[in-house]
């Protein structure tokens, strides 16, 4: 383990932070389902965006829909959790050995030292949107078997895994709009750090529902082709459902090489508009700062970008100021949107996912759909797969409200 | 495991309690407890094009947030912040479910950009030019222990001021009937690593087994068990009669928080 890394001293100034080790992890989204899946899609540049059937939407869009989500069936006994975010969860948690190493987790340190923090922006809201429809037509009830608590409530997505991996640790859902499931990670670091558990499961689920496609739709903010980070053409969003999760430990003596870590996290607040970003980009800046200094690293040391990159003209404008500003104009970076989609409350841990899989297997994954650069966008931004050992990842994560979350995760060895 | 902060500014707004000083003096048994709709005052610290553009929450978090940094001197714009809240702003949920139950789906793009469950903080710091980091959690009924006890992680580990502000608003019908919260209600409280000369109180919180703490006055309970952010009443009733003991608070289905209060003297 390099030096820096192994620098487990205590934070000073609120700076650096101790690494945490991704004990496991996993992502569920249009481009696959597990990670296998995920990886082959990257490695292929295939995009998981179709044109929008879904519900009965009457938009000009495309998603990106996760197939089978409504075919998943939840335990018996939580039956009243039953609604699309917690099947696309339930069908996420089962992919490659996650919900056996949460168990092992437990069992390990005592289920009352395990947290749960996962963010979500809507979490079970299209069942309020269905039930609404289904109004009693003289009293305006909503139907009896609507479940507010375990499917509507932004908590629901939480209380769901912590009950279904039956966890009595720390439970909370982040809901900071599009940054939510970064931001969970700074939650987990610091309950593990203040010696109140000894693990975290960590994640994003979002999953598409009306609030978000009509409510993108009304700001003029998503696009009706699939969306095109960084491309002059560039003209909005476009929306994608997804849940990815980490088990987060602190780091053991003993590392398998391949293992990732996360070694700096910095939010920040734009305090300028509840949905623009500041126009250069000053509260990206200042996140991607706090994350290196969190890291105690130098921008040089970082291999690879993993942008917000949603393909909104103001966003990328945005954002490529504030990585041109830190970085300069030759740091690698691309936006996985185009081929997932902007899967909102779960981008953040979609893309943690992503960016740990690119450091295991040398891949900086070019951004699809993008055909022609932006040549305004001064940030160096990559179109096709680019192969070879990545040390330093640094994912970005910005939301509505103004807040900001930057991730570095790096190799073990 | 216990993590611990200073309790500097308290604000404090809810039905028939229109601020700390107030909700002390009730809390303390100084004078009764006289339920009543909660009053929100219009907000002057944000631009006019804004403050078009808020609903209750708003109000009633930038009400909370303001007394609590007004008393320690603090400069709102330096501080980080925790808001946690079960349902963040209720109305406005329940007119994007309506207007999406119709023909023509169209919703209002201002109601789209406040339903996020962080407009009330995003609304803090373009009021306040706030611009440390800023967490927004939910946890159902548990809100304000989440809130809390994330608040208090960010204090001790990372060594920095935070403001914590749970709140919780109702919804209309048909959703009051599935979710009945009676009205808003909003705390904020600013916590520090270190004594300053505006700590009230050291707090030091653990999770425990043991049974939650309820209020004598009817009334008062009524409320601490009808709204998420009112949970938090035990605790603030030792910091209002400047008491030292543990209060023991609503948190999980399995586990309270029990929260040991140390007044500054």
């Amino acid at each position: 383990m390099p030096a820096r890394h192994a620098a487990l001293g205590h934070l000073r100034d609120g700076l650096r932070v101790n690494p945490l080790l991704l004990k496991k992890f996993t992502a569920t989204s249009c481009i696959g389902v597990g990670v296998a899946a995920t990886l082959d899609s990257l490695l292929e540049q295939r995009s998981g965006l179709s044109r929008c059937a879904f519900e009965t939407v009457d938009i000009d869009t495309h998603i990106g829909e996760v197939a089978g989500v409504d075919g998943e069936r939840l335990p018996a006994n939580l039956q009243k959790f039953n609604c699309r975010n917690n099947r696309l969860a339930e069908l996420a948690l089962r992919q490659d050995g996650f919900f056996e190493a949460v168990e092992q987790a437990a069992q390990r340190w005592g289920r009352a030292r395990v947290g749960v923090f996962l963010g979500t922006s809507t979490a079970g809201i299209l069942q309020t949107e269905l039930a609404y429809r289904e109004r009693d037509s003289v009293s305006g009830a909503l139907p009896a078997n609507f479940e507010y608590a375990s499917t509507h409530n932004s908590f629901s997505v939480a209380d769901y895994i912590r009950q279904r991996c039956r966890l009595e640790g720390p439970a909370a859902a982040v809901s900071c709009a599009c940054a939510s499931s970064a931001k969970v990670f700074g939650s987990a670091r610091r309950m593990i750090e203040a010696g109140l558990i000894d693990a975290a499961v960590v994640g994003g689920v979002d999953s598409l529902c009306l609030t978000t496609l009509y409510g993108f739709h009304s700001l003029q903010l998503s696009s009706p082709v699939p969306c095109r980070p960084f491309d002059v053409a560039r003209d909005g969003i476009s929306i994608g459902e997804a849940a990815a999760f980490a088990l987060l430990e602190r780091v053991p003596q003993n590392l398998a090489g391949d293992s990732v870590l996360l070694l700096g996290i910095g939010e920040s607040s734009d305090a300028y508009h509840m949905s623009a970003p500041h126009p250069e980009g000053l509260g990206a800046r200042r996140a991607m700062q706090a994350a290196l200094a969190a890291a105690q690293l130098e921008p040089g040391d970082i291999d690879y970008i993993n942008l917000h990159g949603t393909g909104t003209p103001s966003n990328d404008r945005s954002e490529s100021q504030a990585v041109t500003s830190l970085f300069g104009p030759t740091t690698p970076c691309s936006s996985t949107k185009g081929a997932t989609g902007h899967t909102l409350g779960a981008a953040g841990a979609l893309e943690a996912v992503i960016s740990s899989l690119g450091i295991q297997h040398g891949l900086m994954p070019g951004g699809v759909h993008t055909t022609r650069i932006d040549p305004t966008l001064t940030a160096h931004y990559i179109r096709d797969n680019r192969r070879g050992p990545l040390s330093h990842v640094l994912s970005n994560s910005f939301g509505f409200g103004g807040t900001n979350c930057s991730l570095i995760f790096g190799r073990a060895g | 495991m216990s993590v611990s902060a200073y309790v500097g500014g308290l604000g404090l707004l809810g039905p028939g309690l229109p601020n700390w000083p107030d909700t002390a003096a009730i809390l303390s048994g100084v004078r009764p407890y006289q339920p009543a709709t909660t009053v929100l005052p219009l907000p002057t610290i944000l631009p006019a094009a804004e403050r078009r553009r808020i609903g209750r929450v708003v109000k009633l978090t930038l009400a909370v947030a303001l007394e609590a940094t007004s008393q320690t001197g603090e400069n709102p714009a330096g501080l980080a912040s925790v808001f946690s809240s079960s349902g963040a702003d209720g109305q406005n949920c329940h007119e994007l479910c309506q207007a999406l139950s119709l023909p023509g789906r169209e919703i209002s793009p201002t109601r789209f950009a406040n339903s996020v469950h962080n407009a009330a903080s995003g609304y803090w710091s373009i009021a306040t030019g706030a611009t440390p980091q800023s967490n927004v959690l939910c946890a159902f009924d548990a809100s304000f222990c989440a809130g809390l006890l994330e608040a208090l992680t960010q204090v001790a580990v990372d060594r920095i001021p935070v403001l914590l502000v749970a709140y919780d608003s109702e919804y209309p019908q048909p959703l009051h009937a599935k979710r009945p919260v009676p009205d808003v209600f909003g705390v904020a409280m600013v916590l520090t690593p270190q004594r300053r000369e505006s700590s009230l109180a050291r707090l030091e919180a653990a999770l425990t087994g043991a049974s939650h703490d309820r209020l004598t006055d009817p009334a008062l309970e009524a409320l601490r068990s009808a709204i998420p952010a009112a949970r938090s009443l035990p605790l603030l009733r030792l910091l209002a009669t400047r008491s030292c003991g543990a209060a023991i608070l609503e948190y999980l289905d399995v586990s309270r928080m029990e929260v040991q209060v140390e007044p500054c003297t």
